[in-house]
């Protein structure tokens, strides 16, 4: 494919660390403009209620303000944000409304924007005002979503969204025939991903020209632009959306928000710039919460350990509305329930009730983190039933490389099909057992040693990566010899740059400094761009640079030939800077043409790339405490072609540890009337550099995805998903002699210690 | 009011109201967009500088409170021809992301190996600890700034 292969697969220095290591990135809030106004949002504090009236003439006439702006500013009515991911009819009547209209649904919800000479002063002006809302009774949880007492929308008559319904083979069958079976309950808190640069927005409205400006996107600014275009009533190629530095975005960044059209609105509505910096507080309750679900599973196995099926009912709590990618976390909780393993007959419902809370959306590994940990605690459970060495059950049930692709459940409605790509996954369960010296360590299982008991697990994932429909890539051979690359992917933050002018340059057979610039990420850039999520950005841009600069070839064979009378065919370029034609007569590539060659390619793909692996852990419990401490970490996986090794070691390494947030200690909890509790980082709690010092992490290219010219997989997310089932199965090793099965996460000293404490009480009353 | 002071060696003479934090007027004021904020109580640590030589939260400093003092930014840490010894090992490390987090970082690293050049693991974990960074787990960090210790030890003696 390629004859110098010089930079994919090494451990390039990233490009953008010199703009960032020097103060000198540019995000969304570093950006000035003169006469600009300052947005702050009038945010509910109120979970369900019916709203009265709002009463905006006192923060009006606050010196300074500029506008009020309320839902009645919006014309007939309030432009409603349709769903990108899964837009099924059944939850058009619950998606979200730009503005609280007529009732809020959660605290958090807009109700009004200030503008003003300020972010003070527009902070000052949202106290003056004085929303009048009739309470209703908060649908805090989904029990109390599921009884239909008080309802979100009253149109619908019912709290359930929707059901989701994953099935394989006939798991009743399965089920009847069986000689061993479990059922149990699990359940993940909601937490979310809390990329450290709150979102921001700098709108700008053009009145002579028509043209609106959008600083501040990220991940899908395609898409977003059209979603605005439609809802403000301009043709997209009127509004331009331009990528920033992007400070994280783990899911949650990017997606269209109540914002996205509120910032640009009130930009044209008063004719003047508009920016809005969310602060943390806001950031905490209004960007998309995640992975809040529950879960009665039951697991069906032959009497030697293989697994026969897998069925049962999970329930994912929503909050009060259908976001743009709301619905993933729940279907893929249904439909990777599976995992990495043969699980013949399936049979999962998942049921997606609304509540008054922060909708959610998708946050790194989305319900994959959640079904995992459902899956992994379920297994050890069974293997211990069974009396099966945990690590041999594993390895009976793997799917192997032999009966790859394979198929995994169906999920509807949707239809979707979907089949695990390849791979050896029990290579990996090998390696991460040799890695964490599972061999010696394992007579540590449940030994008190030093007042702490030592506990072990490992847990096996797959991470889908790669969604389609396309990608488009295009390349620019400029005058001066440089290449410059527009891709339609867009950064968040995870290297993008550095690893598309790795692809870039041994395509061309430059070296990386001959690489002008990779653009990405703003509309104005390619024609269509499909962005960055599901893990999508390197298979799917980087393939699409590879399709490019195959046709940028052609394209400079073709001028060549034209200036050297001879047929492009003949032509060959040599060591990316000369064209070679027959006869040994060259040309160089610096000035062939004056205005530059330019080509374009698009990458088309329907299928998904399934990287793999495990990840094992070693803690050690503080009894008196409930203090888990994690001595050992230890991440395996294959991710086929590696583009920077180092990168795609930060991308796991940081993904695991946003894991043990999850697994520890992050929790959006609410009280019984959908008061947030966590509402600034000293309540909600992520891990910091003293918690996990032990992390380690090791990337294997064996085998390639089957389904993309660069051999590549999606990464990034792989190093997130096993954490929760490995982390609770590590604890519940740690705790054995005490039968401590840890059901719920997080797991914070204080739910280790009232487990243990629960486990001694009913040891004492028997 | 007004206020005076030293940014990355230049005096400055700002007018501010008395509430502007001392991150707003240095990103806003003086447009050194190097700092971040990040959470404006404390936690986050996207907006230290150092103050006099200490490395302080600019989000809960009030700019009129730095009146006379000698702040230093990610800027003043920084030069046009390339990277500092700190920040050659951040990037070989691969100790940032998205780099949202990373100017607190280098700030906090800076004002520690200026003090304690032999800081050991434990110690830079302890002192990193107060900045939150949501990309790299921090391994990568911790061991950008123990890489880093030789150029600081070599310099010692020397004012930051």
């Amino acid at each position: 494919m390629r004859p110098t292969n010089l930079l994919v697969g090494s451990a390039v220095e990233r490009l953008e660390d010199l703009r960032f290591l020097r103060g000198r990135g540019q995000y969304v809030d570093d950006l000035a403009r003169d006469g600009v106004l300052h947005a702050a949002i009038l945010r509910s504090s109120i979970a369900h209620g019916r709203i009265r009236s709002i009463e905006i003439a006192a923060a009006r006439a606050l010196a300074g303000v500029h506008a009020v702006i309320t839902a009645a500013d919006m014309g007939k009515s309030v432009p409603i944000i349709p769903m990108r991911l899964q837009p099924l009819p059944e939850f058009h009547p619950f998606e979200q409304p730009v503005m609280a209209d007529g009732k809020v649904r959660y605290v958090g919800e807009p109700i009004a924007v200030v503008l003003a000479d300020s972010a003070a002063i527009a902070e000052d002006a949202l106290a003056l005002i004085e929303p009048d809302i009739e309470p209703l009774p908060a649908v805090a949880n989904r029990r109390a979503a599921a009884k239909d007492d008080s309802i979100l929308f009253e149109d619908k008559g019912t709290n359930l969204a929707l059901t989701f319904r994953a099935t394989r083979g006939d798991a009743a069958a399965a089920f009847g025939d069986a000689a061993y079976t479990r059922r149990e309950t699990f359940r993940v808190q909601r937490h979310f991903a809390l990329p450290m640069e709150p979102r921001g927005l700098l709108a700008d409205w053009d009145a002579a020209r028509g043209r609106l400006t959008v600083c501040g996107a990220s991940k899908v600014p395609f898409f977003n632009r059209r979603i605005l275009a439609k809802q403000i009533g301009l043709p997209e190629d009127a509004i331009e959306m331009v990528e920033n530095d992007v400070g994280g975005g783990f899911g949650a960044r990017g997606e269209f928000y109540p914002e996205d059209f509120l910032i640009p609105f009130a930009a044209r509505h008063v004719g003047r710039p508009v920016k809005w910096t969310e602060d943390r507080r806001e950031q905490l309750m209004a960007m998309n919460h995640a992975r809040e679900a529950e879960c009665d599973i039951e697991i069906a196995c032959a009497r030697d350990g293989r697994i026969l099926g897998l069925r049962g009912h999970a329930f994912a709590d929503m909050g009060a509305y259908m976001r743009t990618n709301g619905a993933v976390g729940a279907r893929n909780i249904a439909q990777f329930m599976s995992g990495p393993y043969r699980i013949p007959n399936i049979d999962i419902d998942v049921s997606l009730l609304m509540t008054n809370k922060t909708p959610v959306g998708t946050y790194r590994g989305p319900g994959r983190f959640e079904t995992d940990f459902f899956r992994e605690r379920l297994l050890d459970m069974a293997a211990q039933d069974l009396g099966l060495d945990r690590v041999e059950f594993r390895r009976r049930n793997l799917v192997s490389a032999g009966e790859m692709p394979y198929p995994i459940a169906t999920i509807a409605p949707f239809e979707s099909r979907d089949e695990l790509d390849s791979g050896d996954y029990q290579m990996t369960l090998e390696r991460c057992l040799e890695e964490i010296d599972w061999g010696r360590k394992s007579r540590l299982q449940g030994r008190e040693i030093d007042g702490r008991y030592h506990g072990l697990a490992v847990g096996c994932f797959i991470e889908g990566g790669a969604a389609g429909p396309k990608e488009g890539a295009r390349l620019v051979l400029e005058p001066d010899g440089s290449l410059s690359v527009y891709v339609g992917s867009s950064a968040v933050g995870q290297g993008l740059e550095t690893a598309f002018a790795q692809i870039a340059a041994d395509a061309m057979e430059i070296p990386i400094d001959r690489i002008r610039g990779v653009f990405h990420g703003s509309t104005s850039y390619v024609s269509d761009g499909y962005g960055s999520y599901h893990s999508r950005a390197v298979v799917m841009g980087g393939s699409a640079i590879l399709l490019a600069a195959s046709a940028l070839r052609d394209a400079i064979r073709s001028r060549a030939a034209h200036r050297l009378g001879c047929d492009p065919a003949a032509v060959e370029i040599v060591e990316g800077r000369k064209a070679v034609g027959p006869g040994g007569s060259s040309l160089p590539l610096v000035g062939l043409a004056d205005e530059g060659i330019s080509a374009e390619g698009s990458f088309l793909n329907k299928k998904h790339t399934y990287t793999y692996g495990a990840h094992a852990a070693h803690v050690a419990v503080d009894p008196k405490t409930g203090h888990v401490q994690l001595i050992d970490y230890v991440v395996v996986e294959d991710c086929g072609r590696i583009i920077n090794p180092m990168m795609l070691r930060g991308q796991v390494i940081g993904s695991v540890v946003q894991g043990l947030g999850g697994a520890f200690m992050e929790d959006l909890a609410y009280d019984d009337q959908g008061q947030l509790l966590a509402g600034s980082l000293a309540d909600y709690l992520i891990p910091t550099a003293s918690d996990f010092p032990m992390i380690r992490a090791v990337v294997m290219e064996v085998h390639p995805s089957p389904i993309n010219p660069l051999g590549a997989k999606g990464a990034g997310e792989g190093g997130i998903i096993a954490v929760g089932g490995v982390i609770a199965n590590a604890v519940a090793n740690a705790l054995s002699s005490f039968s401590v099965q840890p059901r719920e996460l997080p797991l914070t000293p204080s739910r280790v210690w009232h487990l243990l404490h629960d486990a001694r009480r009913a040891e004492a009353a028997e | 009011m007004p206020v005076r002071f030293e940014v990355n060696g230049k005096n400055v003479e700002v007018e501010v109201e008395p509430r502007l934090t001392l991150a707003d007027c240095l990103r806003h004021n003086l447009r050194l967009t190097g700092t971040h904020v990040g959470c404006e109580h404390g936690v986050c640590g996207a907006c230290t500088v150092i103050v006099d030589g200490a490395a302080v939260r600019a989000c809960l400093m009030l700019a009129v409170q730095a009146e006379n003092t000698k702040v230093v930014t990610v800027e003043g840490l920084s030069r046009d021809d390339g990277l500092t010894p700190l920040q050659a090992s951040f990037r070989k490390h691969h100790a940032l992301q998205c780099g949202f987090c990373t100017p607190g970082m280098i700030t906090t690293a800076h004002a520690l190996l200026s003090e304690e050049p032999d800081a050991d693991a434990e110690r830079v974990r302890e002192v990193l600890s107060g900045n939150l960074c949501r990309c790299t787990g921090y391994v990568s960090i911790v061991e950008a700034v123990l890489d880093a210790r030789a150029a600081y030890r070599k310099r010692e003696g020397t004012a930051p």
